[in-house]
């Protein structure tokens, strides 16, 4: 295919995808392809200090990198960076909190919405109140990742989101991943559970030592 | 009100005092004696070079030497400022920051003194200038270096909380508020602190010269307060525009957390 016919093609490709990626690098990186349609879930694995971490972090502008991204057909440089980081939210593996109390973390709009959603990831309808220090591992990552929901992104960027949780709670928050997938959300998902990535994903990439990605199993 | 010459004479009957910080020294193994005489001549040698220096200065009165003196002065501040900090911006950031903030602050509040409340004749009359801008950099410098360290510190430790901040979409002045608002607290605590033991715990040291050259002390009071305000509105001024500039620095325009331009941790 000549450069004009490819350009067009992915010019194309560019205005169907949800989330639309070429070339993204940054220190560390190899040049990133992908795409994303609504409602998918994409699993990205590969071993730890590989760059999953990076490429998240690349894909949510909060590095410096290069290279080509289109959400829903516009490209990133259009978007004010806290625009474009509401509906591409990157949800860290150890979550930040900056305020004395959960509730406090949630913007006004989104507390009551929040405080309705509590169940669904087994917390108790108290949790709003709880004082962030003392949370544990797993009820801060599941408040986190209740956190970046409730402004409903377009595409959220989970990184290990349930490696500190048990069975019954990480079953929790992937039946909620599914129902906010079954109404367009989209998720690039890195996880080291394979079985996780079976039961949630239906296309994965792994990405290798030095930050090449490349087709993964189904 | 009268003043008393002193003579050379007087001043090394004073050092004669040292000899007991030396005896004390030996006796309990200080192993000090040495550092004591160094210290004890640089401050000799730095004081007699700073009379000669300002006596010169003074029989001038040139806006261009007194400008060039305050230069050099706001230099040293601003090398102080940043010297002893555990992190600081790479490159000429570094030094430039906190020596642009002093320059600013300093030389915008001295001049605000000099030509509304003090008004010597000329205005930029050295007697006045360069001990008015001395005292002001001296608290401004000492604000601003705690104020960046605090910035500069504590910016790798809230690192998770701003970017948790940043990745939900809040803007970096958001995002970095929490800390601003602490490094400017901390550049503030001495001069707050200076300003309500003034007079209770210390007679500040202007006050105490005055009286002691013979002024009345109402009037020296007088002179007090108002270099008190004055040095807490510079540091004010400083501590803010450093840490704020600061905290410009520590993040760029599409809103992202700056680490890479801190130097490494010492």
């Amino acid at each position: 295919m000549g450069d004009v016919a490819r350009t067009r093609v992915e010019a194309a490709e560019a205005g169907t995808a949800l989330l639309w990626v070429r070339g993204l690098t940054r220190a560390g990186l190899e040049p990133a392809d992908l795409e994303l349609a609504s409602g998918e879930l994409l699993l990205i694995s590969g071993p730890s200090g590989a760059g999953k971490s990076l490429l998240l972090r690349a894909l949510a502008d909060l590095d410096p990198n290069s290279g080509e991204i289109f959400l829903k057909g516009e490209p990133r440089n259009r978007f004010p960076a806290p625009q474009w980081r509401r509906l591409v939210t990157y949800l860290s593996a150890t979550p930040g909190w900056w305020a004395p109390t959960v509730q406090e973390h949630f913007r006004p709009e989104d507390k009551d919405i929040a405080a309705g959603m509590l169940a669904r990831l087994g917390l108790p309808p108290q949790a709003m109140e709880w004082d962030v220090d003392r949370l544990s591992t797993g009820e801060s990552q599941r408040l986190a990742l209740l956190r970046a929901l409730v402004q409903c992104p377009a595409v959220l960027l989970l990184d290990e989101p349930t490696g500190a949780l048990d069975a019954k709670s990480t079953a929790q928050v992937e039946d909620f991943l599914r129902e906010r997938l079954a109404n367009g959300l989209a998720v690039i998902l890195v996880s080291h559970d394979r079985a996780q990535g079976r039961r949630l994903a239906k296309r994965s990439l792994v990405m290798a030592k030095g930050g090449k990605l490349s087709e993964g199993p189904p | 009100m009268t003043f008393v010459e002193l003579t050379y004479w007087d001043i090394a009957l004073a050092a004669l005092l040292l000899t007991v910080n030396a005896g004390l020294s030996i006796w309990l193994r200080l192993g000090m004696e040495r550092q004591l005489a160094i210290a004890a001549i640089r401050m000799v040698v730095q004081l007699t070079l700073v009379g000669l220096v300002l006596k010169a200065l003074f029989a001038t009165v040139s806006p261009w030497l007194t400008g060039a003196v305050a230069l050099v002065m706001i230099g040293f501040a601003g090398y102080e400022a940043t010297a002893r900090q555990a992190r600081r911006l790479s490159g000429p950031w570094g030094y430039g920051l906190g020596t642009m903030a002093i320059l600013f602050a300093c030389t915008l509040v001295t001049a605000f003194a000099l030509t509304t409340q003090i008004q010597p004749d000329p205005w930029y009359s050295p007697q006045f200038a360069i001990p008015l801008l001395g005292m002001i950099l001296g608290n401004c410098m000492t604000g601003v270096s705690l104020g960046l360290n605090q910035l500069f510190g504590r910016a790798g430790k809230e690192r998770l909380a701003i970017e948790a901040m940043l990745a939900l979409g809040y803007t970096r002045q958001e995002a970095l508020k929490p800390l601003v608002r602490e490094s400017v607290r901390s550049g503030l605590i001495p001069i707050v602190n200076s300003m309500a033991a003034t007079g209770l715990v210390a007679l500040p040291g202007m006050m105490t010269g005055q009286i002691l050259a013979g002024v009345d002390p109402v009037q020296a009071v007088k002179y007090q307060m108002l270099i008190m305000f004055l040095i807490a509105g510079g540091t004010a001024i400083g501590v803010l525009v450093a840490v704020v500039a600061g905290s410009g620095r520590l993040s760029d325009e599409r809103h992202r957390l700056r680490l890479d331009r801190l130097t490494p941790i010492k």
